[in-house]
C-alpha cells in the first residue's frame, strides 16, 4: 500500500470533514450540526425499522459469512476424506443458528410496531421504542455477525483438522459451541434491552403531544 | 502482522541500492583483515532499515484478517492440498517399503498407500526410472489440477513454484547442448512442471544474448536472466553460474512477491522457508567452488540478499577459505550451527530414527559427531533436505495461508526421491544404505 493509497484511505475523507466542520463553525451556522435536533426530529419509525433492518441484516451477514469460510473448506477436505462431509454439517448449523437468533428478535421488535397518526406519534414513549429497538437491533446485529464469523473460522479449522485426525473432531467442536453460545448472549441482552419497551401507542386525549419544539 | 515489522533484516526487501551496497561492502571486507567484518556488518544493516517503513505499509492491510478473507479463493483449494498432505507417506509405511526384497513387492507395498495402482500398467521388470517417473506424473497431475482450480493470488503463487523448475530445466538443456544432445531427448528428461514453449528454440544460439532472445524473452524468466548477460560465451566454467544467478534473481524476485502482494503469515511462513533456501544456496556456493577457479568476488555476487546468514554471514562466507570457514560463517545461526556439529553422523542417525520413530526433525539434528572434512558436502546435504523437510511440515501448522502449497509440493518432491532411493537399494540388493533416505512424516 502504497503512500497515496493510504492518503485517499485515511486522509481525504479527514480532510473533507474538516473542511466542511470548520466552513459550518465559521460562517456562523454551527448549530446546523444539531444532535438534539437531529434525534427529536426523526420519526421514532425510522428508528424502530432501521434497527430491526440492521438486525436481520448484519446477523445473515455474519451467519453467511460464517457458511462460505466453513463450508469450502468442508468442500476441499472432503473430497480426500468424504466421512467429514456429515459430521461438519453440524458446523454450518452452528452458524445458521445465527442467521435464526436474528430473525426470532426481527419477528420480536417488528410485532412493537402499529401505524399511529403522524399527530400523535411523537410522545416519550414512543421515542422509547424507537430508540430501544434501534440500539437493540444494533447489539443482536454486531453479536451475531462477530459470533457468525467467529463460528464460521473454528468450523473451517475444525474440518480440516477432521480430515487430518478424526479425533480432533469433538475437541474442537467444543470450542465452536462455546463461540456459536455468544449469539445466544445478543439475544437474550437485545431482548432485555426492549422488555421494557411499549409497543407503539398513539395519545388518549384529542391533545396533539408536542413533546419537543423541533417538531412540527 | 508484529512478527513482521519486528523482523527487521531477515525480510527486507531487496532492492538496487541495498544490492549495490552489499556487494561493496562485501568487497571491502575481503581487502581488509579479517577483523574488520564487525563494522561493515553494522553499515550493512544501516541500509537495511529504509525498506522496513514500506514493510509496514504491507502489514497495515492484513491485520491478521486473513481468516476472514482467505476461504473466498483459496479455501476449497487449501482443503484438497491438506488432504494430498495427509497422503504423504508415513514412518510406518516407509518401515514396510524398506522390508521388501524385490521391486514387485515394493510395488504391491506402495499400491496399499496413496499412490494406488500407479506401476499397474507397467510392463515387468519395472526399472527405477520408471517408478520415479510414475511418482512424478502423479504429482506434476497434482499440481495442474490445483493451478487449474487457482484464482488470484494463488495462480500467481503457484506460477513462481515453476519457475524454480524452469531454472533447472534451462540449465540442464544449456548443458546438454554444450555436449551435442539431441534437443528433443533434452526435453523429455526435462521437469515436467518447467516446460515452457519456446524451449526447442534453444538449441539456436550459443551466446547468452542468443538465448535471451531466442527462447527466454518471453518467459518469465526473462528478468531473471539480465544477470547473466555480461558473460561472453557459455562453457561448462560458467553454466554454473549462470544457474546459481538465475537462482539467486529467482528466489529475490519470489521473496519481493511475497512480502508485497501476499503479507500476513504467508508471507511470514513462506520467508522462514526462502531464507533457508537462500542460505543453503549460499552455503553451496561456498563448499563448490573450493578449489575451482571461481574468484572470491564472483561468487560473493552469487548469495542471494536474503536470509539468516545476511548481511553477516555471507560476508563471512565471502571470505571463507575452506568448510572451517564456512562452519565459522554459520555461528551465528543456532539451526545451521548444527548442521556443522553433527557432520559424519548422518548415515548413523537416519537409522537411529527409523528404529526409534522420532517424528521430529530438530531432534535428529542435534546429534553429535566427530567431523570430517571429507564428507562433509554428501552429509551437509542430507541435514539440509531433513531441515527443509522440517520448514515445510512447519508451514502445515498455520491455516489460511498460501504456504502450505509451496510445502505440499516440496514434500511430495522430497517423498519422490525417497522412494526412488529406496526402489535403488531394493534394486542393487544394498540394504546396509536403505535406511539413507529423508522422512517426510
Amino acid at each position: 500500500m502504497g503512500f497515496y493509497t493510504s492518503f485517499y484511505t485515511y486522509g481525504l475523507p479527514t480532510f473533507i470533514v474538516l473542511v466542511i466542520a470548520l466552513y459550518l463553525l465559521l460562517s456562523g451556522s454551527g448549530e446546523a450540526f444539531n444532535v438534539g435536533r437531529f434525534l427529536e426530529e426523526t420519526s421514532p419509525y425510522v428508528f424502530a425499522s432501521t434497527g430491526i433492518g440492521l438486525c436481520i441484516g448484519l446477523s445473515v451477514l455474519g451467519a453467511g459469512w460464517g457458511i462460505f469460510v466453513t463450508g469450502s473448506s468442508i468442500l476441499g477436505g472432503g473430497v480426500r476424506a468424504p466421512r467429514i462431509r456429515t459430521k461438519n454439517l453440524i458446523s454450518i448449523i452452528f452458524c445458521e443458528v445465527v442467521a435464526i437468533y436474528g430473525v426470532i428478535i426481527g419477528i420480536v421488535y417488528s410485532a412493537k410496531i402499529s401505524p399511529i397518526p403522524d399527530t400523535q406519534l411523537y410522545t416519550p414513549e414512543n421515542y422509547f421504542t424507537g430508540f430501544a429497538l434501534f440500539w437493540g437491533g444494533l447489539t443482536v446485529g454486531i453479536c451475531n455477525l462477530l459470533c457468525g464469523v467467529s463460528v464460521g473460522i473454528t468450523g473451517s479449522t475444525a474440518a480440516l483438522a477432521d480430515a487430518a485426525d478424526p479425533q480432533l473432531f469433538v475437541k474442537i467442536l467444543i470450542v465452536e459451541v462455546f463461540g456459536s453460545i455468544m449469539g445466544l448472549f445478543g439475544l437474550i441482552v437485545g431482548l432485555l434491552m426492549t422488555s421494557k419497551a411499549p409497543d407503539f401507542r398513539g395519545v388518549s386525549n384529542t391533545a396533539a403531544p408536542v413533546s419537543s419544539p423541533f417538531v412540527y | 502482522m508484529i512478527d513482521e515489522s519486528d523482523d527487521g533484516p531477515g525480510y527486507a526487501l531487496p532492492n538496487a541500492g541495498q544490492k549495490g551496497a552489499g556487494i561493496s561492502c562485501l568487497s571491502e571486507v575481503r581487502d581488509a583483515e579479517p577483523l574488520a567484518g564487525v563494522p561493515d556488518v553494522t553499515a550493512a544493516n544501516s541500509t537495511l532499515t529504509c525498506p522496513s517503513s514500506s514493510l509496514h505499509f504491507a502489514s497495515f492491510r492484513s491485520f491478521g484478517m486473513e481468516a476472514l478473507f482467505f476461504n473466498a479463493s483459496g479455501g476449497f483449494l487449501e482443503g484438497i492440498v491438506r488432504g494430498y498432505k495427509a497422503g504423504l507417506l508415513t514412518q510406518g509405511q516407509y518401515n514396510n517399503l524398506t522390508q521388501c526384497e524385490t521391486i514387485e513387492d515394493f510395488r504391491t507395498q506402495l499400491s496399499a498407500t496413496d499412490y494406488g495402482n500407479f506401476l499397474a500398467n507397467e510392463s515387468l521388470p519395472i526399472s527405477t526410472s520408471t517408478i520415479n517417473e510414475c511418482a512424478l506424473q502423479i504429482m506434476v497431475d497434482q499440481f495442474n489440477f490445483i493451478k487449474s482450480n487457482a484464482v488470484e493470488p494463488l495462480s500467481t503463487f503457484l506460477d513462481y513454484i515453476t519457475y524454480a523448475y524452469m531454472i533447472d530445466n534451462l540449465i540442464l538443456l544449456i548443458t546438454g547442448l554444450i555436449h551435442n544432445r539431441d534437443i528433443k531427448e533434452l526435453i523429455y528428461r526435462c521437469h515436467p512442471l518447467g516446460l515452457f514453449d519456446t524451449m526447442a528454440a534453444l538449441g539456436a544460439g550459443n551466446t547468452p544474448d542468443e538465448i535471451y532472445r531466442n527462447c527466454l524473452v518471453e518467459t518469465p524468466l526473462a528478468p531473471y536472466f539480465r544477470d547473466c548477460m555480461s558473460s561472453k560465451d557459455i562453457d561448462e566454467s560458467n553454466i554454473e553460474i549462470i544457474r546459481n544467478s538465475l537462482y539467486k534473481a529467482y528466489l529475490l524476485d519470489f521473496h519481493t512477491y511475497i512480502q508485497t502482494s501476499l503479507s500476513g503469515p504467508t508471507a511470514h511462513i513462506m520467508s522462514n522457508i526462502l531464507s533457508f533456501e537462500a542460505d543453503r544456496r549460499a552455503i553451496n556456493i561456498t563448499i563448490n567452488s573450493f578449489g575451482t577457479g571461481l574468484s572470491k568476488d564472483r561468487r560473493a555476487k552469487l548469495y542471494p540478499q536474503i536470509g539468516r546468514l545476511f548481511p553477516a554471514g555471507n560476508n563471512m562466507l565471502a571470505r571463507a577459505e575452506d568448510v572451517e570457514g564456512v562452519k565459522a560463517a554459520c555461528e551465528g545461526v543456532s539451526e545451521y550451527k548444527q548442521f556443522f556439529d553433527a557432520s559424519g553422523s548422518a548415515s548413523h542417525h537416519h537409522q537411529t530414527n527409523n528404529t526409534n520413530n522420532s517424528s521430529s526433525t530438530a531432534n535428529l539434528l542435534s546429534n553429535g559427531g566427530g567431523d570430517d572434512s571429507g564428507i562433509v558436502a554428501d552429509d551437509l546435504e542430507d541435514r539440509f533436505f531433513l531441515y527443509e523437510v522440517h520448514l515445510n511440515k512447519q508451514a502445515f501448522l498455520s491455516q489460511f495461508q498460501y504456504a502450505v502449497f509451496y510445502a505440499y509440493f516440496k514434500l511430495k518432491e522430497q517423498e519422490i526421491r525417497s522412494i526412488t532411493w529406496i526402489a535403488e537399494c531394493i534394486a542393487q540388493d544394498a540394504k546396509e544404505r536403505i535406511h539413507d533416505f529423508i522422512p517426510t512424516f
